[in-house]
């Protein structure tokens, strides 16, 4: 067994495992944690791959980023697990039978006899100083630039809608309505009174006006 | 080496992992939104794989969109979730039935 066949069994196998963790805990901050390492193991198989812009992209974007707000929003939630949890063992059966159906039905499809290393044979592995990131973007900016502007204009609309979504007006906190202020005139706020100018005052009236 | 099968198979058993997982997990939204990330990262293994053993840079260039728009499906869908736990005190399928579907 070479070294790349135990790495990728090392972390297909834990890939699976805690695959299969994230399905059947209990907590869900639990079940996104096993997730992360889910991710990790499969970023470490593209690396194997020789996908190593991806994997390193799969660690940065969901284990970086889109566990995070998940792990936030789980933790930000009050949910009572008990009613969430009914049916579990009830479905245990059927769901255990399906996914092994569908393994089984897959394995004959991909199996060794259609994809296997003779039908397939193993690439050449690429020189140490390949590189991966150069090949990648110089379709992606070429080939694909717009499906590229596609997609960052589908990452703008989602941010937009995320914070539409979660927005929400408070009771009884002020704000700054900021399109009055801009839009403010000198007469709103300015008011010239003209008032006649006083004679001088003389001094029997300053003592007459004097506090005694 | 490790033949191509044995990754589409890798791809397979995290596929059908997933799918049981929304099996058993019909009335957690959030452990539904998570079956489906996974089931995403299963059709992307397979993607890789192809790409690697066909020597093609495509397939990559796909995984790299498709994680775009998981990664959107994902804020949108949180965001929503966060809405709905707001205005109606809980998560569980059962309960959202007010378009009566």
């Amino acid at each position: 067994m070479t070294l790349y066949q135990f790495l990728f069994y090392v972390f297909a196998s834990s890939a699976v495992l805690s695959a299969i963790r994230v399905i059947s805990v209990k907590n869900p901050v639990h079940a996104a944690l096993f997730l992360v390492l889910t991710f990790f193991s499969t970023a470490l198989v593209w690396i194997l791959m020789e996908a190593e812009f991806l994997g390193i992209v799969l660690l940065l974007v969901y284990v970086g980023a889109v566990m995070v707000l998940f792990l936030f929003v789980v933790m930000m939630l009050d949910i009572n697990l008990a009613p969430l949890r009914e049916g579990f063992v009830r479905n245990l059966p059927v769901g255990v039978f399906v996914a092994l159906v569908m393994v089984i039905e897959l394995g004959l499809v991909v199996g060794a006899h259609s994809f296997g290393l003779s039908a397939y044979p193993a690439p050449t592995p690429a020189p140490a100083d390949a590189a991966n990131t150069l090949a990648l973007g110089s379709v992606l900016y070429t080939d694909f630039v717009y499906p590229f502007e596609i997609a960052a204009f589908i990452l703008l609309v989602s941010i937009v809608a995320a914070i539409v979504l979660a927005h929400r007006k408070r009771e009884g906190v002020l704000y700054q309505n900021i399109d009055a202020q801009v839009r403010v005139r000198r007469a709103d706020r300015l008011r010239i009174v003209s008032m006649p100018a006083s004679k001088p005052v003389t001094a029997a009236e300053e003592s007459e006006g004097k506090p005694s | 080496m490790i033949s191509l099968s044995q990754f589409l198979i890798f791809g397979a058993m995290l596929f059908s992992i997933s799918v049981a997982g929304i099996f058993l997990n019909r009335k957690n939204v959030l452990i539904l939104l998570m079956a489906i990330e996974l089931m995403l990262l299963a059709v992307n293994v397979n993607f890789i794989a192809f790409s690697h053993f066909l020597g093609d840079i495509n397939g990559q260039v796909f995984v790299f969109f498709v994680l775009t728009v998981a990664a959107a499906e994902a804020a949108i869908g949180l965001a929503i979730l966060v809405t709905l736990f707001r205005n109606r005190r809980t998560i569980n399928v059962e309960d959202l039935t007010a378009m009566k579907g």
